[in-house]
């Protein structure tokens, strides 16, 4: 029972965190919380080998995991297509509401989504989950050494993903 | 691109990861490097653009309930050691669905049992409620002398409102709620990403509430008497998280 409380302190408070990885991960939110319930579980699990320590990068190694293992099963394909941004071309949106936030919202999720898995993780743990290169390392298994580079690339990805999307409207 | 640190140091740089000397080097290099400084910008304005979007996607409430669910039936029964790992992960899902009923019938009837265990279930509920969109508060400020002259007039009793921004608790606004029949004064805090709810209601005499603290659901709780007022903080930051901003409040 007091592993129980334990679990309940330190683990289920980083659950926002765990649904944000899966969700951007997975491209779907049903998926991501159905994905994030199993993971849980695996925690749970696996909670007797965790000796204290950052909680949230430990439970986020474990979402990760599990979302690859998802998307392995259920889409493979896109584990092994790397991205490339000259194969995809965005539709153009509808330029009334080009000045619009939910706009912009829609223009930075569809640029996110264009990312490969690999890079767009970094991406989110950096930005929306403030991670630091340490934690980043830890969740991703990426070494620590190559963190920055890999964040490095794929910032300029991102950059190029918009500013060709906005290249495209201005024409 | 020619400069080779535009592509790399810059990102350390921007994240805060490289050690004092190199950060110095590179504070050095930018002076004087226009790419690094252009990168330097787009690093930032990329942050900027993906922090205001607001795209971090949090849990459903339905989630939570699920997972605390699942939580309470992985307790029901103590898995065995030998076990194989696939049986060890379908054995709570299914095959310990009736225990777990069992549990969660005995947890139910332990819970209503106590007062503050209802009074805790109904502050979560509530904290739960103000996480949806456009619930969280009825004022909108950060400054305390706008929230607490709002509750003036709305209420019989007059909660403490002070903002935390320099100890790293923000105050967000206020709002009213109804708990366990009462109006129930919330001010609401920020700690980093995540909703503070602190409840304040005038105690009364034979309520058996006083002090404690728990978690349930996935939300930490701290409830404290001061003077003839109760106070009770829900979140889902961590208990130390609360404990700090309960000695805040009662400073």
């Amino acid at each position: 029972m007091q592993e129980k409380d334990r679990f309940e302190q330190l683990v289920l408070p980083h659950v926002d965190s765990a649904v944000n990885l899966a969700r951007w991960l997975l491209r779907n939110r049903d998926d991501a919380e159905d994905v994030v319930q199993e993971a849980m579980l695996r925690a749970y699990r696996f909670f007797e080998r965790f000796h204290g320590g950052d909680a949230r990068a430990w439970l986020l190694q474990i979402v990760r995991n599990t979302c690859y293992s998802w998307l392995e099963k259920n889409r493979a394909s896109e584990l092994t297509t790397e991205f490339d941004e000259e194969l995809h071309q965005r539709p153009s949106p509808n330029p009334e509401t080009l000045a619009s936030q939910a706009d912009e919202r829609q223009r930075l999720k569809e640029a996110l989504e264009l990312l490969a898995p690999r890079a767009r993780e970094v991406i989110v743990l950096r930005e929306l989950e403030d991670c630091s290169y340490k934690e980043i390392a830890e969740i991703t298994g990426i070494p620590i050494g190559t963190v920055m580079s890999t964040l490095s690339r794929a910032r300029e990805r991102l950059q190029r993903i918009l500013s060709g999307a906005r290249a495209k409207e201005a024409s | 691109m020619s400069c080779e640190l535009a592509q790399t140091t810059v990102h350390g740089y921007f994240d805060g990861e490289l050690d004092a000397v190199r950060a110095l080097e590179f504070e050095r290099h930018l002076e004087n490097c226009p790419e690094c400084q252009a990168s330097l910008e787009s690093i930032e304005s990329l942050r900027t653009r993906l922090r205001q979007a607001d795209l971090r996607e949090r849990a459903s409430p339905q989630l939570r309930e699920r997972l605390h669910r699942q939580l309470r039936q992985a307790t029901g029964v103590a898995p065995a050691p030998v076990m194989s790992s696939l049986r060890r992960f379908l054995m709570p899902a299914f095959a310990t669905l009736a225990v777990a009923a069992g549990f969660m019938i005995a947890w139910f009837s332990l819970q209503a049992h106590t007062e503050a265990a209802r009074v805790t279930a109904e502050l979560i509920d509530a904290h739960v409620r103000s996480l949806q969109p456009g619930h969280l508060t009825d004022v909108l400020s950060t400054d305390q002398h706008t929230v607490k002259p709002w509750f003036d007039g709305k209420l019989d009793f007059v909660p403490p409102v002070s903002d935390f921004a320099g100890q790293g608790f923000p105050l967000v606004g206020g709002r009213i709620d109804v708990v366990d029949g009462h109006n129930v004064a919330t001010v609401v805090y920020g700690r980093r990403k995540h909703t503070i709810n602190l409840f304040v209601w005038p105690s009364r005499n034979a309520e058996p509430l006083a002090g404690g603290s728990g978690s349930r659901q996935g939300y930490n709780w701290v409830m404290w008497r001061s003077g003839d007022m109760q106070f009770c903080l829900v979140s889902d930051v961590s208990a130390a998280d609360l404990r700090e901003l309960e000695g805040l409040i009662k400073r």
